[in-house]
């Protein structure tokens, strides 16, 4: 079985960095890159299929900058066999039906079972590149995906879809692009076996002309969409945490919510 | 006045790879999540611990310090520093597992053929096996070419007599690196030999183990070989070669010993910064009085400057410095001095909840005192400076 995995490298959120600069666009020189948590998530599930299935190979895809292979590097050493990466000085400052046409172009190179992607990412937090990659691609399309269950033999992939009052069981034939979120279960650590192996694998580069991509039509000249603005959310106000037991705890929020005219 | 010949090659840059941050991280999560909570009871109980060394063995932290043809990881000294320091930042009895099997294992490393390495490095990078060190006797210990073991060839084997102190990890090693005198009648630097001889085996015992003030978990033994037959072919090198041998791995075990210093450190600055925040007197955080924050901030800039010139250390050496004595030397003076600076300050930060074992920093302040001792100590570190800087003088 082959697997895709498409990942993005995204500003760290724990390094609290995040941040636009003043074109609008994501600062990246701010805060050091990770690989995108929903990403490692469908990462995680790719590397357990493999496993399971006892051979095939876990293919990262990525569009980033020049430096992206140092992200990439985490993700081969938690047990991705190779990379691609889409990089080209044109594509910067791209917007989401650019990246999607440019990611759906790479993944016409390739041969696979299974796309997997996370569900949106923690920088543009748009969502629409998986659907869009699928839609472009052709292929079957399954979001928010909890568990990824393929038949190879039968050729077709069953994943179970997390709703409000349960779940939805959703089943496509392969190959399919999915996307997933933390429900598939905490990414692994990479061992240290595997980060020392991490160094040798391949990460392949593409560029827009490998592709057969105008460059005019991604980039910032070609971007269909521009942000305008950005702020911070306001800063929390001062929060009353209630301690009293039940009872007392509920008459006092309800006294507050009364007092402030919310109820 | 003539020039002082200080090493004349600037050391070039150097940064962590990711790599280097990803390796750091994975050992750290494990230190945080299986060793740490495990640190207290090694110290009071004493006993060495067998399920963590089955951790690192399992996680191939017991491989960094060997050859990839061997089953190990690469060998790289900055990436096994970086463990041992991750490790002894949780604890620095399960630090000293892996320095210690860097340490008995560097002799084969650097002198041992192609057939012993074959024949020892699998097993020991696997983990099956450790390995341990001895060198040090009860009359040399600064002075370890006053060694008294002496090994008397006979036919294929050696026949080796005496005892061997304080050797780490002495009594639950399968291994052991033994220098004994071959030769009394040559030059003090011609006289010793290095054998590893597996263990248990006749003639071997271990006659005593210390009690410790630090580093409790991990056994110190004394080691007594009484007519112990041990091959030819298990000697290291020539005949003669016993004392290069040491010494070249003293300057390639030390910064192990640094790492675990700077380890300890970190450890106990982040359990009193933490404490620094939460405890209150006189209606504020301890930690925003002057003399409190001061403390604080001296630990910090103590240890990060140790810390890269550990780094900085580790590059120049496996870059094959001329002056790898010195490198070795400077970042273990630095760092176990800032290890007892900090450890103790971190008890005063803590006051009277420092002094108890309710808090971790009594047993770094205790586990810190070690690293100014042992592979040599400061005062031996600086001889080992000053004579490079000087030259040995003709």
């Amino acid at each position: 079985m082959r697997i895709v995995v498409l990942t993005k490298p995204v500003p760290d959120p724990a390094s609290g960095g995040e941040r636009l600069g003043p074109d609008g666009r994501l600062d990246r020189g701010n805060s050091p890159a990770v690989v995108n948590g929903n990403d490692e998530y469908v990462l995680e599930t790719a590397l357990k299929l493999i496993e399971a299935a006892g051979d095939g190979e876990v293919i990262l895809l990525s569009m980033a900058p020049q430096n992206a292979p140092e992200t990439m590097r985490k993700a081969l050493a938690m047990g991705a066999t190779r990379g691609i990466l889409v990089t080209d000085p044109a594509i910067s400052g791209s917007c989401t039906v650019a990246t999607t046409r440019i990611l759906a172009a790479a993944l016409r190179t390739l041969e696979f079972d299974l796309v997997l992607a996370g569900v949106d990412t923690s920088d543009g937090g748009s969502g629409v590149v998986p659907p869009g990659v699928a839609a472009l691609t052709g292929l079957p399309f399954l979001s928010y995906a909890a568990t990824i269950e393929p038949d190879v033999a039968a050729r077709t992939v069953r994943v179970q879809r997390i709703t409000p009052t349960g779940y939805d069981v959703l089943e496509a034939p392969l190959p399919a692009l999915i996307s997933g979120t933390q429900a598939l279960g905490e990414p692994r650590y990479p061992s240290l076996k595997g980060i020392m192996a991490a160094r040798n694998k391949e990460i392949a580069t593409l560029s827009l002309a490998d592709l057969d991509i105008d460059p005019a039509t991604v980039g910032l000249e070609g971007a269909t969409t521009r942000v305008v603005g950005s702020a911070p959310p306001p800063p929390r106000g001062a929060t009353r945490v209630v301690r009293e037991a039940p009872d007392e705890a509920a008459r006092q929020v309800v006294a507050l919510l009364a007092e402030r005219r919310l109820i | 006045m003539a020039a002082v010949t200080t090493p004349s090659r600037p050391p070039g840059p150097y940064r962590l790879t990711e790599e280097h941050d990803m390796l750091r991280d994975a050992v750290r999560v494990l230190a945080d999540e299986r060793v740490a909570p495990r640190a207290a009871d090694i110290d009071r109980t004493a006993e060495f611990p067998q399920d963590l060394r089955r951790l690192l063995a399992d996680h191939d932290i017991l491989a960094l310090p060997f050859p990839e043809a061997h089953g190990g990881l690469g060998g790289e000294l900055l990436n096994v520093c970086l463990a041992v320091e991750q490790l002894s930042r949780a604890c620095a009895t399960t630090g000293l597992i892996l320095a210690v099997q860097e340490l008995g294992s560097l002799p084969i490393t650097l002198a041992g053929s192609e057939e012993q390495q074959a024949r020892w490095f699998p097993k020991l990078a696997s983990g099956e096996q450790l390995i341990a060190f001895a060198l040090t006797e009860a009359e040399a210990g600064s002075d370890a070419a006053a060694a008294r073991t002496i090994a008397r060839r006979d036919g294929d084997d050696y026949v080796i007599d005496g005892t061997k102190r304080f050797i780490s990890q002495g009594s639950v090693a399968d291994l052991v690196t033994v220098f004994a005198v071959t030769d009394a009648e040559v030059p003090r630097h011609r006289r010793l030999s290095a054998f590893v001889v597996e263990v248990p085996r006749d003639g071997f015992s271990v006659t005593r183990l210390e009690h410790k003030m630090g580093i409790r978990g991990s056994p110190t033994a004394e080691l007594a070989f009484d007519a112990m037959r041990v091959p030819v072919a298990n000697r290291l090198g020539e005949e003669g070669d016993g004392w290069d041998i040491a010494m070249r791995t003293l300057d390639r075990s030390r910064p192990a010993i640094a790492a675990q210093a700077i380890g300890i450190a970190q450890g106990a600055l982040e359990v009193a910064s933490a404490y620094a925040r939460e405890r209150r007197q006189f209606g504020e955080r301890i930690g925003d009085f002057q003399q409190i924050g001061a403390m604080l901030a001296d630990m910090d800039a103590g240890i990060e400057a140790a810390r890269q010139l550990l780094y900085r250390a580790c590059v120049a050496i496996d870059d094959g410095a001329p002056d790898a004595s010195r490198w070795s030397a400077m970042c273990k003076l630095v760092a176990g001095d800032t290890a007892m600076r900090v450890t103790t300050d971190a008890v005063q930060v803590l006051g009277g909840y420092g002094y108890i074992d309710e808090f971790p920093v009594e047993r770094m302040m205790r586990d810190a005192k070690i690293t100014q001792l042992y592979e040599g100590t400061q005062q031996i570190q600086r001889l080992v400076i000053a004579r490079a800087l000087l030259g040995k003088g003709d």
